[in-house]
């Protein structure tokens, strides 16, 4: 990762659209019209640091418009650290910034074809994810006035469906139920399957099962009277 | 960190989806073909219409009439380069000013010719039964216009989508304005100038809702 929070400082104060090229040139060449000091020659040697951080920018970004994937994911991953810069500049809350960061990534794709080598790639950039801070801007600003953001009052509303008592209890008559249902003999689970699982008339589950209707008839109270004393039922 | 892991992810997808780009050509170039095809279109309607009776009326004109014509005239040139500026993602909203200047010749010229033609006795002013053939003409010029220029511009990548398409609204409608002096024999009117605003703005409104739209479905975008 290039080391470039001297450059960072410089684009953010500067505070122009412009990137570390001519107009950078131009407004220090105006602000520090002084004789040559060791100040001056500091600021001389970051302006040409900067110079070459965009030439190596465009040329990645030359490399990656004709297709390579190399210098296109690191020229991307080298800019991040740049756009998170350039989100703080611009006052974006720090929990928002990763997603400015992936908007402009996003952008960056989508425009691909737009650079023109023959200009700054930073200040290029720079545009892109200003933008997208302003559209995050407006999305808090949206979600603001739509949402309430109030994780207390999810935590303390009640689950009606959530109570372990009564979920306990359902499982225990589950079970109950399964285990009695078992002990019948297979002519009455018939009789109680088409009965009253299916809720057919005696008619419709003769014809079903091919039994008579006598024979279910038959099988169907004595399944409910086997059922009612496992389960604790009165006749 | 999972955040940095997310944004790490992104770039490998990024990475993986690249594929070579055709480069965009420069806004100047971009701006001569759509000129050109204007041109093409005002060849067209040169060879229907009868240039004679035009030249003649161009020439005996006032000098706020010719002012008018060119006033148009370059808000359909400036106009178009602002637009071609603003389908580029690092170019400043600032460019969408450029052909204030044109249009508000174009249109202080219209309304002193108005005026003139309001007091003076040897004007020729349009019959208001013609006003309605101005309006079908700028507006039907305008339609394919605003389809080749809205094509074009979608090419780019405006991050301000509907900005751009009203400024090729008007570049589409000031250049529908120009080639209706073809064929349109008449001394600014009242009735004219609202009829001719009328066709603006009605060009420039229907490129804000289906241009802008077109732009920002192609830039991924729901609402500018």
């Amino acid at each position: 990762m290039t080391d470039m929070s001297l450059f960072y400082e410089l684009d953010v104060t500067n505070g122009s659209v412009c990137g570390p090229g001519s107009r950078v040139r131009a407004f220090w060449s105006t602000t520090h019209a002084a004789p040559m000091t060791p100040k001056t020659m500091t600021t001389d040697a970051e302006t040409s640091n900067h110079e070459e951080i965009d030439r190596r920018w465009a040329s990645w970004m030359t490399a990656a418009q004709a297709g390579d994937r190399a210098a296109y994911e690191t020229l991307l991953r080298d800019c991040i650290p740049f756009i998170k810069r350039v989100a703080r500049g611009q006052g974006i809350r720090p929990d928002l910034i990763d997603d400015v960061v992936q908007e402009t990534l996003l952008t960056v794709h989508q425009a691909l074809q737009t650079y023109d080598p023959n200009r700054s790639f930073t200040a290029w950039l720079r545009t892109i994810a200003q933008r997208r801070g302003i559209d995050g801007w407006r999305r808090v600003a949206r979600t603001g006035t739509r949402e309430v953001h109030s994780p207390i009052v999810y935590e303390n509303h009640s689950d009606p469906g959530g109570n372990p008592e009564e979920a306990a209890i359902e499982v225990d008559q589950t079970e109950t139920s399964n285990s009695a249902l078992h002990t019948l003999s297979a002519g009455q689970r018939q009789a109680v399957e088409h009965l009253a699982l299916q809720s057919q008339s005696l008619a419709q589950a003769a014809a079903a099962t091919g039994r008579s209707t006598v024979a279910l008839r038959v099988d169907w109270h004595r399944a409910l009277r086997k059922l009612r004393s496992q389960l604790g039922g009165k006749d | 960190m999972i955040r940095s892991d997310a944004n790490d992810h992104l770039v490998q997808a990024l990475g993986a989806n690249l594929t070579p780009v055709r480069r965009l050509a420069p806004p100047g170039l971009r701006l001569l073909m759509w000129l050109a095809i204007l041109g093409a279109a005002a060849l067209a309607i040169w060879m229907v219409s009868d240039v004679g009776v035009m030249i003649r009326r161009l020439s005996a004109a006032p000098d706020t009439m010719r002012l008018a014509v060119t006033g148009c005239m370059l808000t359909a040139v400036l106009a178009a380069a602002a637009a071609f500026q603003l389908s580029l993602p690092d170019r400043r909203a600032t460019w969408a000013l450029l052909p204030l200047p044109a249009s508000l010749l174009w249109i202080g010229a219209s309304g002193m010719g108005c005026l003139r033609a309001w007091f003076s006795p040897g004007s020729y002013p349009m019959p208001p039964s013609q006003t309605e053939h101005c309006l079908i003409f700028i507006v039907g010029v305008s339609l394919p216009l605003s389809l080749v220029l809205i094509i074009m511009l979608r090419r780019g990548f405006s991050l301000r989508p509907n900005l751009t398409a009203i400024i090729g609204g008007l570049a589409c409608a000031s250049a529908a304005a120009t080639l209706l002096n073809f064929i349109h024999p008449y001394d600014a009117a009242a009735t004219d100038l609202a009829v001719h605003s009328l066709a603006v703005v009605i060009v420039i409104l229907a490129n804000m809702i289906f241009g802008g739209r077109i732009l920002m479905r192609k830039n991924g975008l729901t609402s500018r």
